[in-house]
């Protein structure tokens, strides 16, 4: 019992890094109906941005994980301004390419400069354990999971009370109505990909301080698909609640699997099959609109 | 004296040959010539790449019907691929002949891609691209731990194929094989395109509910745009397995299924010449970047340890250019090209 108790932690940790990588997919997705198959190297640019400046150039971590969010904030602006700009009213398919495009030249930039080796952060937090029900959890993972928890609020009060949050969820809604309004589109679009592209250096940062990073860190972003699907494509609260269900879910399928049927490596293919299982009885997730047709 | 200028039809079937003019028949028919020939003055590494180009073509025109035709989007093409590399391995082991194993492991990997395309009845555009793409990583598992079937992380190994006695061991003689099922497929998709079914997939992409309107039955025909397209996939899949001859699950990866997918957009979605040019392009591309890499190196020293990464990067590169200032794709450049042509120097 301890062993799946064990499993369930580790699974929120990774649930919570997903939740934030998710959060920023469905903040493009629900302003620009963009899908961003490179999420996850957005994540890995940050995370490699952080090393950089804390290792390589030997600032304290604080400073460097500030320079990192601006950083972050340029890079979502030149994407969106750059490559996503220009097939605006284009077919799903062309989008989803240009992301894929993107995402291979994210990746061997990342590959260039700083080689395929993993890469170890200096510890920022203390390494003796806390007790959480009864078990040692580290330190780093409370703290990914607490702030990945204030991130949410944070997002939640600002899609709620701020101007621009409003602002956003009203282009989100209608761009027409939004457009008419007032409110410009394109600083729209803009302000979601840099947003976006914070929360996922964010990601990147925490799981750079738990395992260190390497160039595969891109593939983080596949695991997102499972999550934004059982919470609603288009919902801010569903990405957050997504992203824990499934890395509890694939955590505790793996530690079945190697229990009950002696099989390995079942912890990347869970979410999966559990996609497809949500797209067949609830294709628009718990908390998605639900598109209606009528002719 | 006064001849025809351009091409008039009064029936249907007029309209629909493949090849509308005595011009194309010719020409068509000395390019093949062409095509045949060429290899016999190439050294052994050029074949091979002619090869791959001809097993890439049957994947890509097997895409573009289902994802430029039909409009539904699967990132799955890599793992049918593989799936038909998976089911002529296994089959072939028990020593069934050649064209049998083809055979099989198209039906196998149309099986495969109906039972993945059952979810086009109820999602479209993006859920369904997510909902292949879970397709394409359960495929994945499934190659690297069925190890009964498919020989796990150690692959398999197969015979160069053999037909009446004759066995196809050499590059060369590999070429021809793939050289005329590629052939089979090309013309086998342009005359899909111009039958009831193409018709009812391209009324599918392009909306699909004034399709049911008209009395497509939007369900079936999608499902046999996934079995069509797979089964074709599922041939070029034993192909490459054939012409590899070792098999293994890294081969059959996310990265094959999005190289098919870029190879449709960068040909052009929809138009069967599209397909092939992106083929022969994605092909050529990293084989280009080898040779520049070579000849570069002898300036830049370090310059072929990162090229892994450079050549990913480049894809990437090409693949978002070309989205952004080419958005038709190539086979729409080469239609501009040859309008160009045809009424020089008066282009008006």
């Amino acid at each position: 019992m301890e062993y799946y108790l064990q499993l369930v932690i580790s699974g929120l940790v990774v649930g919570s890094i997903y939740s934030l990588v998710a959060l920023g997919f469905v903040i493009i997705y629900k302003a620009t109906k963009v899908v961003n198959f490179a999420q996850g190297e957005l994540v890995m640019v940050g995370a490699y941005i952080c090393f950089a400046l804390t290792v390589q150039a030997e600032l304290p971590f604080i400073v460097s994980f500030f320079m990192t969010l601006a950083f972050s904030f340029v890079l979502g602006l030149a994407i969106e301004r750059l490559v996503l700009r220009p097939l605006i009213g284009e077919p799903i398919i062309s989008v989803i390419m240009v992301t894929i495009g993107l995402s291979s030249v994210l990746k061997s930039l990342v590959q260039l400069f700083w080689g395929t080796q993993i890469q170890v952060f200096p510890p920022v937090l203390p390494q003796e354990p806390i007790m959480v029900a009864g078990l040692p959890v580290a330190p780093v993972y409370v703290a990914a999971f607490i702030l990945a928890g204030v991130l949410f609020l944070i997002f939640s009060a600002f899609f709620k009370y701020s101007r621009m949050g409003i602002a956003m969820r009203a282009t989100a809604f209608d761009q027409q109505a939004a457009a008419s309004m007032g409110i410009s589109i394109k600083r729209i679009f803009a302000l979601s990909w840099c947003i976006a592209a914070m929360v996922s250096s964010i990601g990147g940062v925490i799981l750079g301080n738990i395992n260190g990073i390497n160039a595969q860190l891109g593939h983080l972003g596949l695991k997102v698909f499972p999550a934004v699907i059982l919470g609603g494509l288009d919902s801010l609260f569903g990405a957050a609640l997504g992203g824990l269900i499934i890395g509890v879910l694939e955590n505790v399928c793996d530690g079945a699997a190697k229990e009950f049927l002696n099989l390995g490596g079942f912890k990347d293919v869970a979410a999966f099959i559990f996609l497809v299982i949500i797209l067949m009885i609830k294709p628009y997730g718990l908390f998605g609109t639900h598109e209606i047709e009528r002719v | 004296m006064h001849g025809q200028c351009g091409l008039f039809f009064r029936t249907y079937a007029g309209e629909a040959q493949i090849f509308p003019s005595r011009f194309l028949k010719i020409s068509m028919l000395l390019f093949f010539l062409v095509l045949c020939a060429v290899p016999h003055f190439m050294n052994q590494y050029l074949v091979s790449i002619l090869c791959l180009i001809n097993i890439a073509v049957i994947g890509a025109v097997s895409l573009n019907l289902l994802t430029g035709t039909c409009g539904q989007i699967s990132l799955g093409h890599g793992a049918f691929f593989g799936v038909g590399a998976y089911t002529a391995g296994y089959c072939a082991a028990f020593g069934l002949p050649f064209p049998l194993v083809m055979v099989l492991a198209g039906l196998v990997t149309a099986a495969v891609g109906m039972i993945f395309g059952l979810p086009s009845l109820r999602l479209k555009g993006i859920y369904l691209a997510i909902a292949t793409l879970a397709a394409q990583l359960i495929l994945e598992y499934v190659f690297l731990h069925w190890d009964a079937v498919t020989g796990g992380s150690n692959g398999l190994a197969l015979d160069p194929p053999s037909l009446f006695g004759f066995s196809f061991d050499s590059d060369l003689k590999m070429f021809y094989l793939t050289l005329a099922i590629a052939c089979l497929t090309v013309l086998g998709v342009r005359n899909i395109m111009r039958t009831k079914l193409g018709r009812a997939f391209t009324a599918i992409r392009d909306y699909h509910l004034s399709a049911e309107i008209v009395g497509v039955d939007l369900f079936a025909y999608k499902l046999r745009a996934f079995g069509v397209s797979s089964f074709m996939a599922g041939m070029g899949g034993a192909l490459w397995a054939y012409y590899t001859m070792y098999i293994t699950p890294e081969q059959f990866g996310i990265g094959l299924s999005i190289s098919y997918l870029a190879m449709v957009v960068i040909g052009g979605m929809g138009s069967v010449l599209g397909g092939v040019f992106g083929a022969i392009f994605i092909t050529i591309l990293p084989e280009a970047l080898n040779f520049i890499a070579q000849h570069a190196g002898e300036a830049f020293t370090d310059i072929s340890g990162s090229l892994l990464a450079m050549k990913e990067g480049v894809f990437g590169l090409v693949l978002v250019l070309f989205l952004i200032f080419e958005p038709e794709g190539l086979a729409n450049r080469w239609r501009l090209v040859k309008a160009y042509w045809k009424l020089y120097p008066f282009a008006h």
